[in-house]
């Protein structure tokens, strides 16, 4: 371990004096060394993540099951025709891509008139900051408890205030309700995230320089006018990045829908119908097969993404 | 709070506001904080609802009208979280599992980060490309494998499950934004370590680490938070209630009330505010750094 750094240490401090000859040797070792250092990195991922996702394809085509001692047989595609004619799971992805669509056009608008309000200068802007990183922060596990505690029909604040203003005369079942769970689960989401939507567009519109905006107002433009050229524009990198993450982030959903609905079958994800298959039912083949779905569907959402990033490039 | 709304009062928000006769002005600067004022309820009031839930007795928790203010606070949920003696148990798992990732990831992270940010090697684009791709992969889509991963290697209800498991999500976002941090840093520093005949690994842990301090506490805030939060893993690969996190505990407390009919809500928002609380706190005391570590890759794409 010793030997080989003592030797780069010379090829590096020669290098400054005499620059020719150990330019190649140098390079080697630097490789050599950055090799070293990656290897632990590297080991890891390939360990907990690159193997494990092979293993996954492999069994989407056998009849694996969990902890059973016995082994898989391969099957082919059996796996996958089952899935394409499987309803549950294609509810489940109808549910996700539901609240995927509500949850990041309703974040992304609010994240952007919240980032917009604080990004004006005012005394106390660092405490709604602060603010902000709270509903963040906090397990999601514990804001769906919190949330549900609030949607309660019999003893739920939020019942008890719609009926005390008059809105309502019959308390909601808000989670119980098919047509009123998606909106209440998406609400959680929504009041959760939009902080964090907030906070990266944010950072977003504090580096466009207060020159354009200056340089605008004296050409004449209104305000609506700067918005629209100057803000939308310069904070579309900003803009993009935040979309792509959110919306990875809710096509993978799992712990507020399982907290507020357990495994009930009319509103499991995508993430819940794979977990139930393979931990519940201990089904792996057919468990894999829906995580390369999943995978792919995410796939999809990303590389559609990156390609009109880059279109917007060009 | 109520202080800094009236000293905001007096000055103006810089909103383009300084041609429009002053009427107006007011008009909008009341509007303006009005704005604020909604943003900072709907930020605070759910956890205002659970602080008040947790100090409220039984007997007026499952009471209409809803009281909004506490009329006669208890401590008898916080006491019975405790006297269970396993929701002590998950904060200790949590913590167990959380500073364990936290420090390994840091540890493993710093290597490659100082490979990645500071030498020029061939191969280096790539793994930057597959570091970045791994900060977006589906936890979901490994599950199975490593459902097996994890019996295979004795640690199935095991905290060390969860440790190995969630390095999958901290390890690649902590490689990721330290070697941000080391690229930022000017390249004189080493040339002057190496003028003075120091190793690179001397240069590292005496040059550059200290210098990486900032962002290591920031990645190392982010990679807690994120272990702390974890669920799926958690629920997936423990079974007994003696190795549960807090979140699984505090999923769990729905059932074990003994009454089916009745769940303990007030126990249950005494447990949320108790897991909140070392989080709030963490956010509060580090919020530059956080609020810097959260939006430094937006930025930069």
């Amino acid at each position: 371990m010793s030997q080989p750094i003592a030797e780069t240490q010379r090829a590096t401090a020669t290098e400054v004096s005499n620059q020719r000859r150990p330019g190649a040797t140098q390079r080697q070792q630097q490789t050599r060394l950055a090799w070293l250092l990656l290897l632990p990195t590297l080991a890891i991922v390939v360990f907990v993540a690159l193997y494990p996702l092979a293993q996954t394809i492999y069994q989407s085509f056998t009849d694996a099951r969990l902890a059973s001692g016995v082994a898989p047989k391969f099957i082919g595609l059996q796996n996958y025709s089952d899935l394409v004619r499987d309803l549950d799971f294609r509810r489940s992805i109808l549910v996700t891509l539901q609240f995927t669509l509500l949850t990041v056009v309703f974040e992304f608008l609010l994240g952007l008139g919240i980032a917009l309000v604080i990004n004006s200068a005012f005394k106390g802007r660092g405490v709604v900051r602060t603010a902000m990183l709270v509903p963040w922060a906090i397990p999601t596990v514990v804001s769906a408890q919190m949330w549900k505690w609030m949607y309660s029909d019999q003893y739920g604040v939020i019942n008890d205030f719609l009926g005390r203003i008059g809105l309502i005369d019959q308390p909601i079942a808000f989670i119980a309700q098919p047509n009123t769970s998606l909106a209440a689960i998406a609400a959680v989401d929504i009041w959760k995230t939009t902080p964090f939507v907030a906070l990266l567009l944010l950072a977003g519109l504090q580096v466009i320089p207060g020159e354009v905006y200056e340089a605008a107002r004296i050409d004449g433009a209104n305000a609506f006018q700067q918005f629209l050229r100057i803000t939308m524009p310069l904070l579309r990198p900003a803009i993009l990045v935040t979309l792509i993450f959110r919306t990875l982030d809710s096509l993978r959903v799992f712990d507020v829908f399982y907290v507020m609905f357990g495994a009930r079958q009319d509103t499991q994800t995508m993430a819940i119908y794979n977990q139930q298959n393979i931990v519940s039912f201990s089904d792996l083949g057919y468990g894999s097969a829906i995580s390369v779905a999943i995978f792919l569907i995410i796939g999809i959402f990303v590389v559609a993404y990156v390609t009109f990033l880059k279109v917007e490039e060009a | 709070m109520a202080q800094a709304m009236s000293a905001t009062g007096a000055t103006a928000p810089r909103t383009a506001t300084a041609k429009r006769p002053k009427a107006s002005s007011v008009i909008m600067r009341v509007l303006f904080y009005a704005l604020v004022v909604i943003i900072i309820l709907y930020t605070l009031i759910p956890f205002y609802w659970a602080v008040r839930s947790s100090f409220t007795p039984s007997g007026d928790l499952f009471r209409t009208p809803v009281q909004y203010l506490p009329t006669n606070p208890t401590l008898e949920h916080y006491k019975a979280v405790f006297g269970t003696g396993l929701f002590r148990r998950a904060l200790v798992n949590s913590a167990i599992v959380a500073i364990s990732v936290t420090v390994l990831s840091l540890i493993v992270g710093a290597f490659a980060s100082y490979a990645l940010g500071r030498f020029r090697f061939r191969g280096r684009t790539p793994v930057l490309y597959l570091v970045l791709s791994m900060t977006m992969f589906p936890q979901i889509a490994v599950l199975g494998s490593l459902f097996q991963l994890v019996n295979s290697l004795r640690l199935f209800n095991k905290l060390p499950a969860l440790v190995l498991t969630y390095m999958i999500f901290t390890l690649p976002f902590t490689v990721w934004t330290l070697t941000n941090f080391f690229r930022a840093m000017p390249g004189e520093l080493e040339e002057a370590a190496y003028v003075d005949g120091a190793t690179p690994f001397q240069t590292f842990y005496k040059v550059l680490l200290p210098l990486a301090g900032p962002g290591m506490v920031t990645t190392g805030l982010l990679a807690f938070i994120s272990a702390w939060n974890e669920f799926l893993f958690a629920l997936s690969f423990t079974q007994t209630p003696d190795k549960r996190t807090v979140n699984l505990a505090i999923f769990y407390f729905s059932g074990s009330s003994g009454n089916a009919f009745e769940i303990p809500w007030g126990q249950i928002m005494a447990a949320t505010v108790i897991v909140t609380v070392p989080i709030v706190v963490l956010v509060l005391v580090f919020q530059r750094r956080i609020i810097a570590g959260l939006t430094a890759g937006a930025v930069k794409g």
